[in-house]
């Protein structure tokens, strides 16, 4: 305790409040059961008390503030010097020498600032004495006083109006504000929703066409357990936005099972051309493209969920978060032999919203 | 060993030790610019209070400083990519020196990520550092907001700053997806995509949200671009704000300290602002700016070159978020498929409880604990002094189990890598998980809360018996005993110093008015779960006696040891120290 006014210079420690705080513990002794002994002697560290520790402790700091320089400049090298692509242990020798450099130049200054206050800057420590975060009594009385007083000053307690009015007209700046965000997008009406979530370009008679190099898939060159991941061939009319957009919602996989293998519903006898499928590759759960085909179970796997949809099912859920079948494309093929879709899909694909009518979604048999 | 003369003190020192006579370089350069600024500034008077400020010292102060270390370097590092970085999704042909993407179609913000990562020199290094100190902003505030709730920094009156700090929280959470959401290559694309599925799932108006966020149909042209202002204005600025005001009140309310000899509700004990806090905090900045770069030098983050440009046909097995994230992509993950169909309507519980439920869920239970508490104990005093998180079990029980709950959720972000890594089902992960999330917290609250008064014991066996001192003892009947050695007064204050909280008998008639009766009994109620099985800590009077006994008091190491003029209350053991005696009271 005694130990501490030493150290006071312009600081302003309070010695009666802080008599006052461990008198506390003395008076409140169902709280304090042990009343506060005071602050523990203050032990001198090595440095406090032989010269040669402070020196060497100098030095230390000394040095770590003397290698930043070298290391500055050293970054500089390397920022010239080293050309971009060189490789150092499989990664970037530029990247790896620049964060070597910079990282041990900052960590020095901190270690070395770190090490000067623990080491050498004074150590005592200082007492403050608190007080309630609440205004003083006075305070309170003057600011109530006062603002009192104001209001009366102002007129509006005589003349409330003028107060209504002004919060009425304050109020009424919200409308404009919140109108003015109607335009960040266009409104999801119903007519919308048909022209953009709920269509895709999929349409009778469109080929189906590889993914990457847009040819047209033969279905007499699938085999059976293959995956084919696909597109609408006119996806190719798109560009930019629109291209993204489209191509979010028309990705397909085409899969070809034995027929003998999957359950084929009635009403879709004619969706599938010899046991090639086509469904939607986008998840229902929250629009991952799924492509995790577990050949022997003709389940499919969303690496981002893991909702399994079974393809021998007509994409029933069989686990996972996702809570309806994928949607199936009808698909038959064209005088060529190459796949084509027979119609569009028949409910929309991608994530629920909540205007979707999922009335019309397979449900299983 | 002497005490150390007053004069071994180095130059900085010199203004708090020399009055008058020797005059410090600082008082030379107060006669020259610092009086030319303070004749128009006023810098004296507003420093005055500052200056020698008082700071406690604790390793776990350094938690708070952590995150905000990372955010001002995530500004520096984020204004230094904002040069390079285009926020446009305009389509493009990358012809950057990236081998591998030439003549790929993508977006121009993907294009400049590229260009940052290999042909400004520095880029890479300083994206990865400012990926890294995004990574470190989150856990440094996640780790700081459970210092502050296991030690009860929280109470009167911080309650405010605490939620600033579950607000900075969530603000953290959404500016760091924002911020990895644009470059635009094909996982944070993914991100996107899931966001979109997200937005969509509110009920109502779900999709009119999905289309004025994304300015239409998923992905548009435009969510890129205002993600940035959101990235690098609108949420920073909040931050920032909040930051302010969060480091106001801490200054206003002063730091808690750690209960220790000369430490007390009125004062507060540490190491001045000027010097040694501003060389320790200051040094702190340098280190953990150094150990970022450092980081940013040598460990890869987001390698997004090898992703590709977003493609909403294409993701990559094993996607995931940033860490801070992985809570609710697991949440997400492990959900049941519930859905409800109702005419031509589609409620997506499956995606909205998990996302957007848990997400607000999280940080109202976070921010409303504070009020909670003091609602059960009616505690209306100011507390300064940090608990030691066993002398308040329940709390610290409902810390650790909240901590298993987000554990478990994090651990489903990743199942199909726990799948994969483990060799173990991946459905089974998932209905393991489905169970823990509600079990696990549940063992977890038991096992704390068990652990926490066993430790309350083991206090209260030093300050009744003093600490073992490993000294065996046989006496001349042949029994063996273990010599005590009392703790100091210091320990045994530190020991003792908290507030118990008592747990309440139900109220009587007339108590309270009629028409509270049942919110005061639930109160009580509250009380009682809370506080009922903490140890009732020894009165004065017990330390005392016990003090007083301690001299031939030594343990001895058979069962029934009695007899020590202790009151007995029939257990063939201490009253306090086998805590039968319960901590209630009927006010």
């Amino acid at each position: 305790m005694t130990d501490l006014t030493p150290r006071n210079s312009g600081h302003e420690v309070d010695d009666q409040a802080q008599q006052r705080s461990e008198l506390e513990t003395v008076r409140d002794v169902e709280r304090y059961p042990v009343p506060d002994p005071g602050l523990p002697e203050h032990l001198p560290r090595l440095s406090d008390v032989d010269e040669k520790a402070a020196d060497r402790a100098t030095r230390q700091v000394a040095t770590m503030f003397g290698l930043v320089p070298v290391l500055a400049i050293l970054f500089v090298v390397i920022y010239f010097a080293v050309p971009r692509d060189a490789v150092f242990l499989g990664q970037n020798a530029k990247n790896i020498g620049l964060g070597i450099t910079a990282g041990l130049a900052l960590m020095l200054i901190g270690i070395g600032a770190v090490q000067w206050g623990r080491q050498l800057m004074d150590d005592h420590e200082m007492v403050d004495h608190r007080h309630g975060a609440a205004s003083t009594k006075e305070d309170v009385e003057y600011v109530l006083r006062e603002l009192d007083a104001g209001t009366d000053e102002s007129g509006i307690r005589r003349r409330k109006v003028l107060g209504y009015s002004l919060g009425g007209a304050l109020a009424a700046l919200g409308l404009p504000l919140i109108v003015s965000f109607a335009d960040l997008g266009p409104w999801p009406t119903k007519r919308v929703r048909a022209a953009t979530i709920e269509e895709t370009i999929w349409k009778e008679g469109i080929r189906l066409v590889h993914d990457v190099t847009y040819e047209p898939i033969k279905a007499s060159e699938m085999v059976i357990g293959q995956l084919v991941n696909a597109q609408p061939e006119n996806l190719q009319e798109f560009h930019g936005t629109e291209y993204l957009q489209e191509k979010a919602k028309a990705s397909i996989i085409i899969v070809r099972m034995d027929p003998n293998d999957i359950k084929i519903p009635e009403e879709r006898r004619d969706w599938q051309v010899g046991g090639i499928l086509c469904y939607s590759k986008i998840c229902t759960h929250v629009g991952c493209p799924i492509s995790l085909w577990e050949q022997q179970t003709h389940h499919l796997l969303c690496p981002c969920h893991q909702s399994t949809f079974d393809l021998g099912d007509s994409g029933l859920v069989v686990f996972g978060p996702a809570a309806r079948a994928l949607p199936q494309l009808p698909i038959t093929t064209d005088a060529e032999g190459y796949l084509v879709a027979r119609d569009g899909f028949s409910v929309p694909v991608g994530p629920s919203y909540f205007e979707r009518d999922s009335r019309g979604d397979f449900k299983g048999e | 060993m002497a005490k150390p003369a007053p004069t071994v003190q180095g130059g900085q020192d010199i203004e708090a030790h020399v009055p008058q006579k020797e005059l410090g370089p600082v008082f030379k350069a107060a006669s020259g610019p610092a009086r030319w600024a303070d004749e128009r500034l006023g810098i004296a008077t507003l420093s005055r209070p500052f200056i020698r400020k008082v700071f406690p010292d604790h390793w776990s102060f350094l938690l708070g400083e952590i995150a905000l270390y990372s955010f001002i370097i995530l500004l520096i590092t984020g204004t230094f990519l904002s040069f390079w970085y285009k926020p446009s999704m305009a389509e493009i042909e990358y012809e950057g020196s990236y081998q591998l993407l030439r003549s790929v179609a993508m977006s121009e913000s993907y294009a400049s990520t590229l260009a940052i990562s290999f042909d400004i020199r520095g880029g890479l290094l300083v994206r990865q550092m400012h990926h890294w100190a995004a990574a470190l902003f989150l856990a440094a505030m996640l780790a700081h907001s459970l210092r502050v709730f296991f030690t009860g920094a929280f109470r009167k009156p911080r309650e405010i700053n605490w939620v600033i700090g579950v607000a900075m929280l969530g603000v953290g959470l959404i500016e760091g997806f924002a911020g990895y959401s644009l470059p635009d290559d094909l996982l944070s694309g993914t991100g996107l995509r899931f966001v979109d599925g997200l937005v969509r799932s509110i009920p109502l108006i779900g999709t009119w949200a999905e289309f004025f966020v994304f300015a239409g149909e998923f992905p548009g042209d435009l969510i890129v671009s205002r993600l940035y202002i959101v990235h690098v204005l609108l949420l920073p600025a909040i931050l920032l704000g909040l930051i302010a005001a969060h480091l106001a009140l801490v200054v206003y309310h002063k730091h808690t300290q750690f209960p220790g000899p000369g430490r007390n509700e009125g004062n507060v004990v540490g190491y001045p602002v000027f010097p040694v806090y501003a060389a320790k905090a200051g040094g702190f900045f340098f280190i953990v700016f150094g150990l970022l770069t450092l980081m940013g030098g040598l460990m890869q983050i987001n390698p997004l070159w090898t992703y590709g440009p977003y493609n909403p046909a294409e993701v990559t097995a094993g996607s995931q978020p940033d860490w801070y994230m992985g809570f609710v992509e697991g949440a997400i993950r492990i959900m049941p498929n519930w859905e409800w169909h109702i005419g031509g309507t589609t409620w997506s519980w499956n995606v909205f409880l998990p996302g957007v439920g848990l997400l607000t869920g999280f940080f109202v239970v976070m921010a409303i604990y504070p009020f909670v508490e003091q609602w059960v104990t009616k505690d209306k005093s100011e507390h300064h002094v940090a608990d030691r998180p066993r002398n308040a079990p329940t709390r610290t029980a409902f810390g650790v189990a909240a901590m298993t709950c987000y554990g478990m959720f994090w651990i489903g972000g990743g199942n199909d890598l726990v799948a994969t890594q483990f060799r173990v089902s991946l459905n089974a992960v998932t209905y393991f998980l489905r169970v823990a999330v509600f079990v696990a917290p549940v063992i977890a609250f038991i096992v704390t809360k068990r652990i926490c008064i066993g430790l309350q014991r083991a206090d209260q066996e030093r300050l009744l018996h003093g600490a073992e001192t490993g000294v065996l003892e046989r006496d001349p009947s042949g029994s063996y005993s273990e010599r005590h050695a009392p703790i100091s007064v210091g320990e045994a204050y530190t020991l003792t110093q908290y507030k118990q909280q008592p747990a309440l008998l139900p109220a009587q008639d007339g108590d309270v008015k009629a028409k509270e009766m049942r919110v005061e009994q639930l109160r009580r109620r509250a009380s009682r779960f809370f506080f009922i099985d903490d140890l009732r800590k020894p009165t004065r009077a017990e330390l005392e006696e016990a003090a007083h006994h301690g001299h031939d008091d030594d343990h001895a190491l058979t069962d029934g040891h009695e007899g020590n003029g202790h009151s007995g209350n029939g257990n063939g053991h201490h009253s306090i120290a086998a805590g039968t005696q319960q901590n209630v009271v009927d006010q």
